[in-house]
């Protein structure tokens, strides 16, 4: 489990995150959502530490990563999985090489123990016979896929996807939303997504946060969102035609 | 204030960079790959504008002694001087810091803003250290060569020079190459190049890592890392003269 308590960040004297607490269930597909520009990404960059924070604490099941050093928080970075936006996969590397690269850092595993486990992370995303292409060379979805093996090939306990729907058609992105809820659910990760996509909402959200302005505003799941009381999470919710109807016609 | 700020990120920075790597077999072949791109991949580059280079200092010296009473060999003696303790350093220095230094700055600023970096860092990297450490080490070890090689081939384009136009006879040029020769000098050369090989990529990947924005930012900060890196390579070869000739 992870917790965020109290979580303050300021950019250039503007604040960004107000005293955000909420709890980030282990084995469950834990989802962010608002709209863009109010927090979500700087929540999960704080949450993995890529941001510090100004004040409030993060903690990875027993242990205070926030106010940790470098060295102390790597500890637990090696258990971090991270899916970003634009995938970042390395441009100078195949897609082989790029899902290696994490078991060539840590692992003492053989040659051949380490191209096995890249082989087992590519089926497990359902890629083949892209080993040797580049990010270039590969679709976006590929790409999110690449992404998502590099992302568990150490066995990570805790798994970051920031927007892991963006930039793809509806059907690939209902495709990467069940592959992060079935590796959720598969190795026990506690998965957190950003996302704005009420798609991602109703096919995984578990456990849901709100976030507007800096300030989480409400928290629930999937069935609780539709008969929720915040203004501005309807205002957000049914904001597209088809989640309108379907408000209208039940 | 902003000059201080810039200064003391880059003194934090550069440490960061010299920690202890994650694994240094990964660093020694990261490294020999970047002694292939940065060095190798500029020898044709250096190679032309050092035989140029030593050319128009032949004939140009040529042309200003052309006085009775000064032997020849005057010439090819001024022209040793220039290329040894002057041009392969810090000309080859500055046209380094132009096709290297945007080159290191705009590959990590690229990988800056398409969110590589800190896909490293989530891994628990230290990711200054992992991109920065092997491009340092890899142009400050190939540079000394870079230096000899523009060395020799800007007195060979000087020997070409004068006896091509008939402004110095080679045996002359010969004779003053090897005139009141001081290994020491050829020392200077590589010591000062070594210097600029650590101020290039150093400051060309501070430029890029500290990136924020888009491509457009991206382009600044590569010219950005040419402009300062070349001030600091002027700056730094007074310094150098001073302390090593005086």
């Amino acid at each position: 489990m992870i917790e965020v308590k109290n979580l303050n960040k300021t950019f250039h004297e503007k604040q960004v995150l107000f005293d955000v607490s909420a709890q980030f269930e282990t084995g469950q597909a834990n989802l962010i959502i608002g709209q863009s520009g109010h927090g979500k990404t700087v929540l999960l960059k704080s949450i993995v530490g890529l941001h510090e924070i100004d004040s409030g604490e993060i903690i990875y099941g027993d242990q205070v990563f926030s106010g940790m050093s470098f060295n102390n928080q790597r500890i637990i970075r090696k258990k971090i999985g991270m899916l970003f936006q634009g995938s970042a996969l390395f441009d100078s590397l195949t897609v082989e090489e790029n899902v290696q690269f994490p078991l060539d850092m840590f692992s003492a595993k053989s040659k051949e123990e380490k191209l096995d486990r890249v082989n087992f992370c590519l089926n497990r995303v359902n890629l083949e016979n892209v080993n040797k292409l580049y990010p270039s060379e590969i679709s976006g979805g590929m790409q999110k896929r690449v992404a998502i093996a590099r992302a568990i090939a150490l066995n990570p306990e805790y798994l970051f996807c920031d927007e892991p729907n963006s930039g793809l058609d509806p059907k690939t992105a209902i495709v990467i939303d069940n592959l992060i809820y079935e590796i959720t659910k598969e190795y026990s990760i506690t998965t957190i997504i950003n996302t704005h996509d009420m798609n991602s909402v109703m096919a995984i959200g578990e456990k849901i946060i709100y976030i507007n302005g800096g300030r989480k505003l409400w928290e629930g799941n999937k069935e609780e969102i539709f008969t929720a009381k915040e203004e501005r999470l309807n205002d957000f919710v049914f904001a597209s035609e088809l989640f309108k109807r379907i408000k209208e016609n039940s | 204030m902003g000059f201080l700020f810039e200064l003391g990120r880059y003194a934090l920075f550069i440490k960061r960079v010299f920690s202890k790597p994650e694994k240094h077999s990964i660093l020694v072949k990261q490294v020999i790959k970047e002694m292939d791109l940065l060095g190798i991949g500029s020898v044709g580059i250096v190679a032309i504008i050092s035989i140029f280079m030593g050319a128009v200092i032949t004939l140009q010296t040529a042309y200003n002694i052309d006085i009775p009473f000064i032997p020849k060999y005057t010439i090819g003696l001024a022209a040793r001087e220039s290329v040894l303790l002057e041009f392969s350093s810090t000309i080859v220095g500055l046209i380094l810091a132009g096709k290297v230094g945007s080159s290191i700055a705009s590959e990590i600023g690229s990988m800056r803003v398409t969110e590589q970096i800190d896909a490293i860092e989530i891994m628990g990297i230290n990711s200054s250290g992992f991109l920065v450490l092997p491009k340092i080490l890899g142009l400050v070890l190939i540079v000394p060569f870079l230096t000899i090689i523009s060395m020799g081939i800007g007195i060979i384009g000087g020997w070409l020079a004068g006896s091509i136009t008939g402004e110095v006879p080679a045996a002359d040029y010969i004779y003053g190459i090897r005139y009141a020769f001081q290994p020491f000098y050829i020392l200077y050369g590589l010591i000062k190049s070594v210097v600029f090989a650590f101020l290039i990529s150093s400051i060309a990947a501070y430029q890029g890592y500290y990136v924020e924005g888009g491509s457009l930012e991206v382009g600044k900060a590569s010219t950005k890392a040419v402009v300062v890196s070349s001030i600091q390579i002027l700056l730094f070869n007074l310094l150098l003269t001073q302390l090593l000739l005086a």
